[in-house]
């Protein structure tokens, strides 16, 4: 089928618009981390196609469209997915809630290394509200990958 | 799939390429003054993305235009008419002033101060990160826009442009963290400096003593100092000072006079020697036909009322 090597680059696109599409204040501070999950579940699902390097080139291009310091996302970024990469077969066994856990020890960790290493190069202040995306994206994971395997299933990526 | 015969290097050593090859790029960002051209390039190649992520909000801007009522334009219209015909009255007032004021000055062999020329430039609503307060607006190098070039609201100073990109440039708020702007208190000049406090509607004013002349109210303009932002426009009124004598300084805490938070048309200001074509220059003839050609539709639009009413 056509649409076998593209989904991948697709999902991905779209999950870079998701991630600076703009929001209401309100509900800004909620908004899920589509990144991360979409590369989490492609580098569990198929190991051999996404990994490190495409995590950190995700993650230059969040600092590029975020303004910050180029690698610091990059950096945040390939470290859950490697944690996951090189767990694969120990997550996919997992059931969804599971997996929703481990999602939730992810993003926080993401959101952790991309405060420590701005604090160490700008020295901002930490609030808590901003570790709100991890509460979304746990919830948001179990459609994602329900919605993700239906594709790479109906596509046969492989 | 081929795990068996994987290729490359092993899962840790990539990591290990990734982490030091983003620390080095972080490194060269911060410390390389030089990288700031460089981003251009990369920021004007991610651009594509911006304006797809924009293209909802746009499309429900532009029907909420398409759909608004012919009443609300009618009240919209003579709303700005007046406000027009006020300010034309204040802006009477101010050539004289300024003519005066010139006057004055070239008695004294100071300096005249020139005008600015400026653009109008408009919020592409393109969002950032919660830990730095950045806007991106839709002009950028094609129209002359350069690195630290001061940007204001109606009201005042918003901040100064931190990335220049091909079509679109970053602005930092006066509210980062990383900001600071000079400043002195319009009522008695004293001067200080107004450092970003991360929340949108605070700046604070740094090493202020004990002793200093500050009262809550007290309107802070630019000062001019550090070549960035022109002299003379409101950055903020002072809302809190804290004097505790256990602290080598007051706490003095002042709210930005921009609204940081609904930004939507920003000035972008240029001085006379480097400003591009597109910019107004002060006292042009576009400005004045747009002014001249405002009240014209205006009264054509009047006299559709009266007929209106008469019918």
């Amino acid at each position: 089928m056509k649409g076998k090597q593209f989904l991948i680059p697709a999902s991905i696109i779209v999950a870079f618009i998701l991630q600076i599409m703009p929001m209401p204040v309100a509900i800004d501070l909620y908004r899920p981390d589509w990144l991360l999950l979409i590369l989490c579940y492609w580098s569990m699902a198929l190991p051999n196609r996404v990994g490190v390097g495409v995590a950190a080139i995700c993650g230059i291009v969040i600092d590029i469209l975020y303004g910050t310091a180029l690698g610091v996302h990059s950096f945040a970024m390939a470290i859950p997915v490697y944690l996951v990469a090189a767990n694969y077969q120990r997550f996919r066994n997992y059931s969804v809630v599971q997996q929703a856990v481990m999602i939730f020890v992810l993003a926080t960790l993401y959101h952790m290394l991309v405060y420590w290493l701005q604090y160490w190069l700008t020295g901002i202040q930490f609030r808590f509200e901003l570790l709100w995306p991890v509460v979304t994206s746990v919830f948001i994971w179990p459609w994602l990958f329900w919605l993700l395997r239906r594709y790479r299933r109906l596509l046969r990526v492989t | 799939m081929n795990e068996v015969f994987a290729r490359g290097p092993s899962l840790p050593v990539r990591l290990a390429i990734v982490l030091v090859l983003s620390l080095a790029a972080m490194l060269i960002d911060t410390k390389v003054e030089n990288f700031a051209t460089a981003r251009t390039y990369l920021n004007s190649m991610v651009s594509p993305l911006q304006y797809i992520a924009n293209l909802p909000g746009a499309m429900m801007s532009w029907s909420a235009d398409r759909f608004k009522s012919r009443q609300k334009l009618l009240n919209d219209n003579e709303d700005l008419t007046y406000q027009i015909t006020l300010m034309s009255e204040q802006l009477q007032r101010f050539k004289i002033l300024e003519q005066e004021n010139n006057n004055l000055r070239k008695l004294l062999d100071a300096p005249v101060r020139d005008n600015m020329h400026k653009m109008i430039t408009e919020l592409m609503a393109v969002d950032t990160n919660p830990y730095s307060h950045q806007i991106v607006v839709n002009k950028g190098a094609i129209d002359g826009v350069f690195l630290n070039q001061p940007v204001l609201d109606d009201n005042g100073i918003v901040g100064q442009v931190s990335e220049v990109g091909t079509t679109n440039s970053r602005i930092l708020l006066i509210s980062d963290v990383t900001h600071a702007i000079p400043v002195r208190i319009e009522r008695n000049n004293v001067r200080f400096i107004a450092i970003g406090d991360g929340s949108l509607d605070a700046i604070n004013l740094q090493h202020v003593p004990h002793s200093a002349d500050l009262l809550e109210g007290d309107v802070l303009v630019s000062s001019g100092l550090g070549d960035v932002f022109p002299e003379g426009y409101p950055v903020g009124i002072i809302t809190s000072i804290i004097r505790d004598e256990g602290r080598p300084f007051a706490q003095v805490q002042a709210t930005p006079l921009a609204q940081l938070d609904r930004l939507k048309y920003l000035l972008l200001l240029w001085p006379a020697d480097m400003a591009p074509d597109g910019a107004i220059a002060p006292g042009d003839e576009r400005f004045e036909q747009l002014k001249s050609g405002m009240t014209d539709s205006d009264t054509s639009e009047q006299q559709d009322l009266e007929q209106e009413n008469a019918r």
